[in-house]
This record gives structure tokens, sequence and C-alpha cells, in this order.
């Protein structure tokens, strides 16, 4: 574990059926994890755009997860084999756009997963704060006071 | 956007989130966030005097938007949304925060609870001035009922809803219904015949006007929503014709294949290829098993026997499989259990060992119509001097299944029971780890049973062997055990050993569970939406589960779970409308450019191309709300009700805002 | 195929058949067998429980010579050898104190150790890379009539169970069921030897000991096949022992099953050691058809 003081900000796309019951149900088994993740509730992780993630890490994000039905489990039949489809798509435009390797993590967590879930936050959290703070919000200020100083301060 | 004011509902709910989120300082933190007219912490917001507060501020302060930050919104949000609407606000127009399952249940740290739970309410006040006033869309509801499985569970929910007047198909793998019941001969702890409490209710059913009988048939797809289930169910070949065979059992008499392997006699006795698998069967009726049968499996019967005495001439050897779509409005899945394969505890010989057998072998065995008509004997034809049964074989086992089947040491009472009454002068042994006996008289049972002269010795058996180490183990078999109460190692020498296998989840109910759309817990059972408060539903809405699908458990609780789905489907059934979820896509056709992309993506085929218009377009009634076409979109034209863009990317602000 | 292989040390004592005839096997199926550069005790025996790290560090030596001598498998034939060196690698992947420790131990003769060095036993080099159908088709002497007796032995497939049933093995049943044998139904193939106790304790081991013999006697087997130094001469050199104590007149042959299998692809019994065994083998020798 990498004890480096930096708390990391992390958000977390969660399926309304599979993972965020999951999520709940780590609540309810009381597991512990660390508090790092906001989750963000959406009804199937095939509604998920690149563009969420890229706003969530141009808001200050350090890392983003998606977590949806595991394949065959999808209440939507296949959505989850849409966001599986992308992801690998959007991974190539992160990188594209400078992002590091691992910042972002697709995983399947079932209702009944209460326990995958707070090992993958737990991981997560953890990768993230290895990898250091992004600072792409810091990054993009800077950028924009640069261009359009009134626009920053107004 | 006009001025918003947002009411922030904060609750302690006694110390589970107040215990360790400062709930006071989260209150005067929302109460500085941009919009937020009013902040309150309440004890338990989810009672009516917290229900009142936001009432009343809607009422007497104006409040536009409120969140509620407190438990899961599975949990309360219909009861908060319901307040809203009674206070006269839109009920969309209300959001929970989730600060207990998410933040104070799964934090060590009470600070770093707090930050969180500042960072979830924040989501939520930066989402709601884009909330929109939303309708739930009502549908109507088509009053019919699929049952699946036809055991003890399935027959007695499609006899309750029956006489409440509704229409019910109940579709059965098996030729027969009757399920694991069926096989027993006595029932714990009263000691009831099986049969006999089972096949009136099982003839019943047959006659039943309200219920249509699927037997032999299995569910292939299920497409829909709550209230408008469209099934697609395939009825095997049986080829015989039902209309017509009398179940008289002629044919089978008259087949010239007679040692096949009885299914329900567990493989210790024989059917024929063409067969009735039980005498007090319903449907019935005879099956041809093709794989057996010498005219479909081979091509070459000399004889065709069956069809000569078969007097109606229901044998139809052309006869194919039948797919038949069925439209019900509520799903009850009671899909049983499989009895956990003994063959995988290696140690203790089954399938290796004569005279080592399952508990559903000795229930046969015990049966007055099974294979050796209730002589209770050992594969050579005497009646065994000692039997010794072992409970927990596959359960409470990490190596198998870590759960406790709750059935296996009634049962094995049972089988002690039944051993001592035919056979006085038999030893009989349990070796158990714990007799759990909870359920009504059952522990007198227990009682009872040791006052009858059983052995119990508290262990788990190491081996069963046919090593034998003096002369009176000679020619037998020999269960090592520890005695854990004496503190000695014992070697008891058996001439029969029943292996009380526990109770696994059929073998493909995951395939099944996706089949119809709701999940399986972590053990392979089907999922439960809440274990304490939802027991008999899933996740899917109008689809219900009973009986030992969910869990193992023994006939009385399996009876109970039936009604209490039965119940919850009358609830819906019952009505001619349900109000179902607004949050479904819509298309602006004027920035539509017809690309299709959307269209092939939908998985509900939810998304038509519109010539006239040239964009595509949403049937409402279709649509799911998955979202896949928004994020599909390269123009964002689509956009789902209650999931917009701006909306969650206000989340998102929200979250990283504090 | 081509193996690094540890011979252990009972392969240049008691154990020499074992070493001998496993040579000659693999040599007659094409293995090559290249014994592992100054190796030494694999560290088990009592010494694991009294000095635990200590043990493991013993252990490593050998696994670490092994990974800079070549990149084959490492193959061990006594059942010890074989858990022992498969238990380190175990350890020093699940504990870091023990991965540490060991290193720091290797550290003082200028040795490291990953904790990565695939292990493996001779019979699951047989079974599974020679594989049943290769050895049924290089038979030149089928075993057919000769009753075998397998005896695994605790630590054949205990604890990990890695290549076989962990409770119930039967790779080896299968082995000479492709050699044409008649295998019996040997219900206490795991049972232990008593191993060590034969020492100490020598009415107890004895007590094991006639149950594993009389298993066989029972059973109607010509031969007893084993799969580990210590339990091949607890169960061939007590037998008188077993006899004066329980009153049996126990004479049953017990071999290395390498010895036996050797005999089926017609390699010399000189070649395989069969001279050395105590218990005659002659009977056996002669069951099999020419």
């Amino acid at each position: 574990m990498s004890d480096n003081g930096f708390e990391p900000r992390l958000i977390g796309f969660l399926c309304r059926w599979c993972s965020y019951n999951g999520a709940d149900l780590a609540g309810t088994a009381r597991l512990k994890y660390p508090p790092n993740m906001v989750p963000i509730k959406t009804n199937c992780s095939g509604r998920v755009e690149p563009t969420h993630i890229m706003k969530a890490f141009a808001d200050g994000a350090d890392g983003v997860i998606i977590a949806g039905c595991h394949p065959g489990d999808c209440h939507y039949i296949n959505g989850n084999y849409r966001t599986a489809g992308r992801y690998p798509l959007m991974e190539k435009l992160l990188e594209q756009l400078g992002l590091e390797h691992g910042r972002v993590r697709l995983e399947w967590v079932s209702a009944a997963e209460g326990d995958k879930f707070a090992r993958v936050v737990g991981e997560f959290t953890e990768e993230i704060r290895a990898l250091g703070p992004l600072g792409w919000s810091e990054q993009f200020k800077d950028e924009a006071a640069a261009v359009a100083p009134e626009a920053v301060t107004a | 956007m006009a001025e918003e004011k947002i009411g922030v509902y904060i609750c302690h709910c006694g110390t589970n989130i107040g215990g360790k989120v400062d709930v006071e300082e989260v209150t005067k933190w929302a109460a500085t966030q941009p919009n937020v007219a009013v902040a309150r912490e309440y004890k338990y917001m989810c009672s009516d005097p917290g229900q009142d507060l936001i009432k009343n501020d809607i009422k007497e302060l104006g409040i536009t938007r409120a969140v509620v930050a407190a438990c899961s919104p599975t949990m309360h949000e219909p009861t908060f949304r319901k307040a809203a609407s009674d206070g006269g606000l839109n009920p969309y127009l209300l959001q929970m925060a989730n600060i207990r399952e998410h933040c104070s249940w799964v934090t060590i740290d009470p600070v770093a609870a707090t930050a969180k739970a500042k960072r979830i309410l924040s989501a939520q006040i930066h989402r709601l001035p884009l909330n929109e006033p939303l309708e739930p869309i009502e549908v109507p509801v088509n009053h019919d009922v699929l049952v699946v499985g036809g055991g003890i569970a399935g027959i007695e929910a499609a006899l309750k809803l029956s006489a409440t007047g509704k229409h019910v198909t109940l579709v059965e793998r098996n030729p027969s219904i009757g399920g694991h019941m069926a096989m027993f001969d006595k029932t714990f702890p009263t000691l009831d015949c099986a049969a006999c409490i089972l096949t009136p209710k099982m003839s019943a059913l047959g006659k039943d006007p309200n219920i249509t009988l699927m037997a032999y048939s299995e569910v292939e797809y299920v497409e829909g929503y709550v209230g408008n289930f469209t099934v697609k169910v395939r009825k095997k070949a049986r080829y015989v014709n039902t209309d017509i065979c009398t179940g008289c059992g002629a044919c089978q008499e008259a087949c010239v294949v007679r040692k096949v392997k009885s299914e329900f006699d567990q493989g210790l006795g024989f059917r024929s290829a063409i067969y009735i698998p039980f005498a007090q069967a319903v449907p019935l009726r005879a099956t041809i098993d093709p794989a057996k049968c010498l005219t479909l499996s081979k091509g070459k019967c000399k004889q065709q026997t069956c069809v000569s005495a078969c007097g109606p001439g229901a044998i139809d050897f052309e006869q194919k499989d039948e797919v038949v779509e069925l439209d019900v409005g509520a799903i009850i899945m009671a899909t049983g259990f499989e009895l956990w394969d003994a063959a995988q505890e290696t140690r203790y010989g089954y399938g290796r060992l004569d005279n080592v057998i399952t508990s559903l072998e000795f229930e046969r065995i015990s049966n007055a119509s099974g294979p050796t008509g209730g002589e209770i004997v050992c594969k050579n034809g005497e009646a065994p001097k000692s039997v010794v049964i072992l409970h927990c074989v596959g359960s409470r086992d990490q190596n198998y299944q870590e759960f406790c089947s709750r059935v296996c040491c009634m049962y094995s009472l049972k089988f002690s029971h039944l051993i001592k009454e035919h056979l006085p002068e038999t030893e009989v042994y349990e070796l158990y780890i714990d007799m759990r006996c909870f359920g009504k008289n059952y522990e007198e049972f227990y009682r009872r049973l040791m006052d009858e002269g059983v052995n119990f010795v508290r262990g788990r058996a190491a081996e069963v062997t046919d090593v034998a180490l003096s002369p009176d183990e000679e020619g037998r078999l020999v269960v090592k055990t520890e005695d854990t109460l004496l503190g000695i190692v014992r070697r008891i020498p058996a001439d029969m050993v029943i292996l009380s296998a526990g109770l696994s989840p059929a073998h493909d109910a995951k395939e099944v569970s996706q089949i119809f759309g709701f999940g399986c817990s972590a053990n392979g059972f089907y999922l439960e939406r809440h274990p304490k408060l939802e027991p008999v539903a899933t996740v899917t809405d109008g689809i219900f589960i009973a009986g030992c699908c969910q869990y193992p458990k023994d006939i009385p609780d399996t009876v109970a779970q039936a009604g209490a789905a039965a119940a919850g489907v009358l609830g819906l059934v019952d009505n001619d409308t349900v109000k179902v979820e607004p949050t479904i896509s819509y298309i602006d056709p004027e920035k539509c450019s017809g690309c299709h992309i959307c269209v092939g993506l939908c998985p509900h085929n939810a998304i038509q191309y519109n010539e006239e218009k040239n964009a595509a377009e949403v049937i409402e009634a279709a649509c799911k709300g998955c979202g896949v076409c928004v994020s599909a979109c390269g123009s964002n034209v689509p956009q789902q009700r209650g999931y917009l863009d701006v909306q969650i990317f206000a989340e998102i602000e929200g979250a990283l805002a504090v | 195929m081509r193996y690094l292989y540890y011979p252990g040390c009972s392969a240049e004592a008691t154990g020499k058949a074992y070493d001998i005839s496993t040579r000659a096997l693999m040599a007659k199926l094409g293995v090559e067998l290249i014994e592992l550069d100054d190796w030494n005790c694999c560290g088990a025996t009592s010494y694991f429980s009294v000095r635990e790290l200590d043990s493991f560090a013993i252990a490593a030596r050998n696994l670490s010579i092994a990974q800079a001598q070549g990149d084959e498998d490492l193959v061990a034939i006594c059942n010890a050898c074989y858990t022992t060196l498969s238990k380190t690698n175990r350890y020093m992947a699940e504990s870091d104190e023990v991965f540490k420790a060991v290193n720091g131990a290797l550290g003082v003769v200028g040795r490291s150790y990953d904790g990565k060095k695939p292990v493996r036993h001779i019979m699951d080099v047989l079974i599974n890379d020679v594989g049943l159908d290769a050895v049924a088709d290089k038979v030149t002497r089928r075993l057919t009539g000769v009753k075998v007796a397998p005896y695994y032995g605790c630590q054949y497939s205990r604890p990990m169970g890695t290549f076989d049933d962990t409770e119930f093995p039967t790779t080896m049943d299968s082995l000479f069921k492709a050699l044409g044998a008649e295998v019996v139904d040997y219900p206490s193939k795991l049972k232990c030897c008593g191993g060590l106790m034969m020492m100490t304790k020598e009415e107890g081991a004895l007590r094991m000991c006639h149950e594993l013999l009389k298993t066989a006697a029972d059973k109607n087997a010509d031969v007893i096949v084993a799969a580990c130094p210590l339990c091949e001469m607890n169960l061939e050199a007590y037998q008188p022992r077993v006899n004066s104590t329980f009153g049996t007149n126990f004479k049953i042959p017990v071999m290395y099953f390498t010895q036996l299998a050797g005999l089926a692809f017609g390699v010399e019994p000189k070649k395989l050691a069969i001279d050395l065994q105590l218990v005659s083998c002659d009977d056996v020798l002669a069951a099999i058809p020419a």
C-alpha cells in the first residue's frame, strides 16, 4: 500500500440493477472500504458516455470506475455488452489525450457481490493513490486563464 | 433557469448514519450551498413527522426541489417521493442522497464519512435545479399469470391464484408435476404421508379450469415488463397424443425396452422407454423417451408393441416439439433444487461402495411405492443391522457449499424413525455437527428420536471404507469418525450408510435466471429483492420467486412462500393498470439526422425509423430506459428523462465540488 | 522432453531403487532428466515442525539452483520432497515474511529466489506430459493378470491436489490400467504408513502398516506399488515385525511404481534394481506374460 498522503477523488458510475445494489449490499453487510469514491447511478452501464468520464477528469477526478451487471445478467438484455464494446475504444481515446493507463476501470459487480464491490473500490483507491493526482482541473483552469482570464473569474 | 428553492433533509437513521456522519455539520454546510433554501436534520426522516417536515416546507416555504440524504433509494425513494407528491410537489423533483449504505455503513473514519456524505449530497444539490417534472407512465396489465415449476411451491401458488379467479399457466419441465415432494414417503415432524397430502393438490390442479398445465415443457424466452410479459414455451414432443391417451399404462407394460433407470426412483428401479413416471402422475399421460425408444433412437423396433397395446391409438412417432407463445402480467418462479452430487465427496465412497446411498435414494427405498415396496433393505435384499446417517454432506463445508441446507437434520431424524419403525432391532447412528431443529415441533421430534434409541454421535465422518480391521467389520462398511463428545475416534460398522446430502441450486439456475432477467446470489440460488422485506420478489418488477429455488427450505416454509408470492402477484394483476418509471428516452425529430445507429442498438426494438420525418422515433410503450441510444448517438439527440446529460454532468460537478 | 531432476536424500540410500528405476524408465520413454547441481536435503521430516523458516530456506536453495540451471520444470520422485518444495513456493507467494526471511538466508551464500520455479511430481510428468496414450503405445510387456494395489501415501495429493483429487487420487490407478494390469480397489491408498513414527513409536506405526498390508491381502493384490521411499521401506522392511506383532503371515511384494512400470516397457529387472527389494518379487516377475 502506498501511503503518500494523497487522497484520490474518484467517481463511480453504477448501474442501478446490479452494481448499485451490490454497493448497497456492501453497506448492509457493514463491509469497510475507502471513502474516496462518490457513486453516480445510471439505469444501465450502457448509458455511460466518454463525455461523462472526461467531464469527471476535467472537474478534478483522479480515477473513474464504471460498474455494470455481469455479461448475460443485463436487465436490458445486452446493454452491458455495449459497455464492454465501447470501453476499449474509450481507453484508446483517453490514452491519446495523455491519460495514464489505469485511471479508468470497468468492473462487473452483481447485486450479490457486496464483497467484490468493496474490494474493487479498495484496490482502485490504492492504485490511483500510487499513480498520484491527475490535476486536469487545475491544468484546464490555468490554460483557460491564459486564453481568456475574464472567463475564469466570471 | 428560474430561481429554485431546494430543501435538504438529512436523516440520522438513529445511529446508523448519525453514529458515523456528523449530521449537524453536514446540515450547516448544506444550508450554505447554491439554491438551498432550508436544510434540516431529523432522527428518522422516514417517520410521519419526518415526512411532514418536507410537506410543510413545500407548502409554507415554497420549496421547489427537495433532496433527502438518508438510506438507499431502493429502500425509501418511493416513501419520500410520495411525501413530496402529497405536499404538492412533482415527485421527480425529489432526489435521494444515499449516505447510509454508501457512506456511514462502509466507512471507518467519522471525519472521512462526513466529508463523503457532503460529496454525495452535493452531487444531488447540483443536479436538482435541472430535474424536470415527470409523470409515471401508466400501462395496462394482463391479468394472467405464469408459474414456472410444478413442485409443491408452484402447485400451491397456482391453486391460490386460481381461487381468486385468475388464469394461471403452469409450466413444468418433467412429464408430471409433483417435484421432489412426490418422491418422499413421510414428512417431518408430523410423519404425514407425503403422497396423501400432495396428490389431492396435484389432482385438483390437473382439473382446475383456471389452470392450464403445460408439463414436459420449458420456457425458452421472455420479453416485456411488469404487467406485460410475452413468454415462449417449448412443449417437448411426448410422441403421444395427450388428448387421446387415457393414462392406462398398457403401453409401458408392452414396451420391449424395460430396463431404463427410473429418474423418479433415483435409478434404483426401472421404467420402460414409454412410461408414466409414477402412478399418481398429473397429467396421467404416457411419454416416450426418445433416447431409449428403439423406433425413435435407432429406427428399428420390430414389434412396436406400444402401438398395438394402445387402444385409443395415441402413439405418434411423428410428433414434433411445439413452441407456444403466452402473454402474462406476472410470473412466479418455483423451479426448486437439486440434490448435491455426493460423488464429489470421494471419501464417503458414493458410487464406489455398495450400500452407500443418498438421502433421496433412501426416500425411495422407504417409500411403499418405491423400488423395494417400502422394505428397507441393502443391495443384497437383506435388512441392515446397522445404519449410519451422515449429516452435512456437501453442506457447511468450505470445500463445497458453505451454507446450511436447513432440512437435512430433520429429514435424517425422519429416516431414523422410519428405520426404527420398520426394523426395531437395527442400530441407527446419526453423525452430526450440530442438530438444527428450529421449526414448530422439531425439537420435540429430536427428543422423541433420542427416546427411540437412536445413537447420536457428534462428529463429522472422516471416511466410509470397506477395509475391515476386526471380525465384526468383515464384509461390511465401516464409518470412521471422531466422537467429539467422548473425545475418541470411533469405527462404526454399518450395512447401510445414508449420505444426507445438501440442497443445491438447479444446475441451470443461472441460465434460467438470465432468461427471465434477474440474478442469482453468490451461492447460486435466485436472488430476492430484499432478504428481509421482499423475500419473494426479484429485482424485476412482476417476477416473484418461491420455494427452494430461493434457498433451501422445508415444506411449511415453501408453502408459506408460495402463498406470499401469489399475494404479491395478485396485488399486481388484480389491477387494470400499473405505473412504470418514466425514465425513458425521447428523440427530437428536428435534430435527428436519421443515421439509424440507435435503431439497431436498442435491445427492446423500441426505436423505429420514420421515413417521412427522416428521423428515429422512440416507441414509448416499448422503451425500458436503459439509455444505450443516448450514449450511442454521435449528435447527442436521444435523451433520457431523469438521466439527461446535463443532469449527469451536474452530479459529477457536484460530487467533485466539495 | 527435458526436466531438472531432484533425486532427494533417500535416493542415495534406502530408496536407491526408486532413483535407479526412475532413470531407467524415463530413458526408455525418451524423457531426459538432468540432475540438479549440488542439491541438498529438501528440508522435509521433523525439521519443518521445529524450525520452519530454516526449512524453507533449505528447500529454497535447491529451487534457486534449479532456476539458475535451466528453464525446465524441477521434478521430484519422493512425495515428501515434492510436497516440501511445492510448499516452499506457496508460502513464499503468500507470505512476505517467509519471502524476506528465505531471501535473507540465501543472500548469505550469494543466492536469491523469486518463489516461482515450477515443481512437479514424476507421476504428474508421466500422466500429463508423456500422456497415458503415449504410455500405452510404448508398452511391450502388458501387465495382464497382475493385481496391483496402488498406494499413494499421505503427501502424494495432500494438501494441494495439484494434479489429482486431494482425498481420492486415481492417477496411479490409471497408469497401471493403461499398462494392462488389474488394479484392485485399494481404499487405504492415502492412509499413512506410519512414516518416521517407526523410529519413535513403533507399535503405532506397525498398526498403520498392518492396516495397509491387510487391505492389500484382503483385496488379493499381487504387489503394492508405492511412490515414496519412506512408504516403500515401512511397508516392505517391516513386514516381519508386523507379522510377529499381529500374528499374520504377510509376504507381499512392495515395489516402486517406476519399477513395475519399467517392466511393462521391457526394461530388464536388473536395470530397475528389482534385486534390491527385500520381499522377493519373483512371483510378480513370473506373472507378467512374456
